[in-house]
């Protein structure tokens, strides 16, 4: 049951958004992401919705597999909007109890919606034509600047990436260390929070024993193979960036430069 | 000098007790000396403990010698300067497959020790190419390392050291984790190593069948290297082998056992083959 989650949903397909650069990729998201608090007025929000249908149609996702990442935000979302549709003061439209919804206050929540969902789409589409591989990869490359004022890029990316590898290993322990605690009595399913909070101390605890055990053998291996950090080191894969690439930059800024267009003068659309 | 030459080679552990006291000394090996030639197999036994692991890797420097010196090539590997050289020069593979893949990528792991030599991404696509091909696993390089078997990951391991281009591999029990399967196809890809790139081999083993092979064949126990010789030579002492913990092969302690009732055979039969040649 533990085996079928899995981190980092790569959806392996041929098209030109898989094919990105990653850092690409991570850039026009963050811009994307940016742009969609930029916008004052609807107009900003049909064009980031033009622009999202169109990747995600060249990306060749299915759109189902972008909503999924949309279940884990939901509470937020209808918290987010809640809020908002009843704390914005403003022209008052209904009247209840202690709560009022106003005019401001629907305009703003629906904004608010938009934003999140399409920030979560956004990003889905990222993590969905990336392996993990790539990202942090792509990563290291996008943060190297960072080294200067000392961050260790290359080593937060080379854990990123162990950390990766590692994931389905302990997940299959932790399903085996648990179906042996369960073959000796342990209780995981029964009793309250708290209760399965404590149960799940025979399992934490011979997890970590065998995680710090692993971490000391990969160490050895890792050493054995002469690794001794970023300096010297040369990639088996570098990321260079194609024409491609370029072409998605050029776009990317376009965009950015009409979003901020449609901030200065505004859209049609309140 | 041989490729790897050891000299009354000592190794204390020190057991440290959790009430901070002074730390108990042990000897994990003691007065070890050895001398191996180029392009030969040589296979080290020894029962649990008997400091066979910990020699092992004193030849990749990964433990420092307390007395004595280790030769890697002409380097002593107590010298902080010539580190990477020496575990360049000796690969080592361990025990347990999963643990000492790094890449998520077949291909991405075995490319893993030349990008830390520094070697030119070209010519890191050419060894990694190479070795897959070398351990028969050029079909799975794009496949991820939890997919493989036991057998398939240390094979991945196995290339992953060849790419380093070294003059000798260690194996530390590479096998002992494995199924009857995984061990034979693991040993036929290091035989060929062996025979065919002229590779040095380390073997290190509990397993007596897995040195039937090898030129030279040494036994340790309680850190000391007690026998050594060719495994004829060392499989004919069946009640020293079994006094040090060791079982024989079966085909060899049934022709021993023949011998002891009366049957005229000759000592150290290492194959069946050879049994029923002696026998009819």
């Amino acid at each position: 049951m533990l085996r079928d989650i899995t981190l980092g949903q790569y959806y392996p397909s041929d098209s030109v958004i898989h094919r990105l650069d990653p850092r690409v990729k991570f850039v026009s998201t963050m811009v994307f992401i940016v742009s969609l608090f930029l916008f004052k007025g609807f107009t900003g929000y049909v064009l980031a919705t033009i622009v999202l249908a169109a990747v995600i149609k060249i990306s060749k996702v299915p759109f189902k597999f972008m909503v999924k990442g949309m279940k884990a935000i939901l509470f937020i979302l209808v918290i987010t909007m809640l809020f908002n549709v009843f704390l914005t003061p403003g022209e008052v439209l209904a009247h209840w109890w202690i709560f009022k919804i106003t005019r401001e206050g629907i305009v703003l929540a629906v904004k608010m919606g938009i934003r999140l969902s399409y920030l979560i789409i956004g990003s889905s589409v990222m993590t969905l034509t990336t392996t993990p591989n790539q990202l942090t990869d792509g990563l290291e490359r996008l943060l190297g600047p960072l080294k200067k004022i000392r961050v260790p890029v290359h080593e937060i990316s080379m854990m990123m990436s162990i950390a990766l590898r590692f994931i389905p290993i302990l997940m299959e322990e932790t399903d085996k260390i648990m179906k042996a605690q369960i073959a000796r009595g342990a209780d995981f399913e029964s009793g309250n929070l708290i209760k399965k909070v404590k149960n799940m101390v025979p399992l934490l605890v011979p997890l970590f024993i065998s995680a710090f055990r692993r971490a000391n053998d990969l160490a050895m291996a890792m050493e054995a193979r002469c690794y001794h950090g970023g300096e010297g080191r040369t990639q088996m894969k570098p990321l260079v960036y194609k024409r491609m690439d370029w072409v998605a930059y050029v776009l990317v800024l376009i965009y950015l430069l009409g979003c901020i267009a449609l901030r200065i003068w505004g859209g049609m659309l309140p | 000098m041989g490729i790897i030459k050891a000299s009354k080679l000592g190794f204390d552990y020190f057991k440290y007790n959790e009430e901070g006291e002074e730390p108990e000394k042990f000897r994990a090996i003691d007065q070890v000396s050895l001398d191996i030639k180029a392009g030969q197999f040589i296979a080290v036994l020894g029962h649990n403990g008997s400091g066979k692991s910990t020699l092992a890797k004193h030849m990749n420097a990964l433990l420092v010698p307390t007395e004595g010196t280790l030769w890697v090539d002409s380097v002593d590997t107590s010298q902080e300067e010539d580190l990477w050289k020496v575990r360049q020069k000796a690969g080592m593979v361990f025990q347990n497959p999963d643990n000492q893949i790094i890449g998520t990528v077949v291909e991405e792991d075995v490319g893993f020790g030349p990008e830390n030599m520094g070697i030119p991404t070209e010519d890191i696509w050419k060894r990694v190419d190479k070795s897959l091909e070398a351990v028969g696993m050029l079909a799975f390089r794009d496949k991820s390392p939890n997919k493989l078997s036991g057998g398939q990951k240390q094979r991945v391991a196995i290339a992953g050291v060849v790419a380093m281009k070294p003059e000798c591999i260690v194996l530390d029990e590479p096998t002992a984790m494995l199924d009857p399967n995984g061990r034979k196809e693991v040993l036929k890809t290091v035989r060929e190593l062996n025979e065919q790139e002229g590779v040095t081999v380390i073997l290190i083993t509990h397993y007596m069948e897995e040195v039937i092979f090898a030129d030279k064949v040494y036994v340790m126990d309680k850190g000391e290297m007690v026998m050594e010789g060719t495994p004829r030579e060392i499989f004919s002492q069946v009640d020293k082998l079994k006094h040090y913990r060791l079982d024989v092969p079966q085909v060899t302690l049934l022709a021993h056992e023949l011998k002891n009732a009366g049957v005229d055979i000759p000592d150290g039969i290492l194959t069946t083959d050879e049994l029923v040649d002696a026998l009819c």
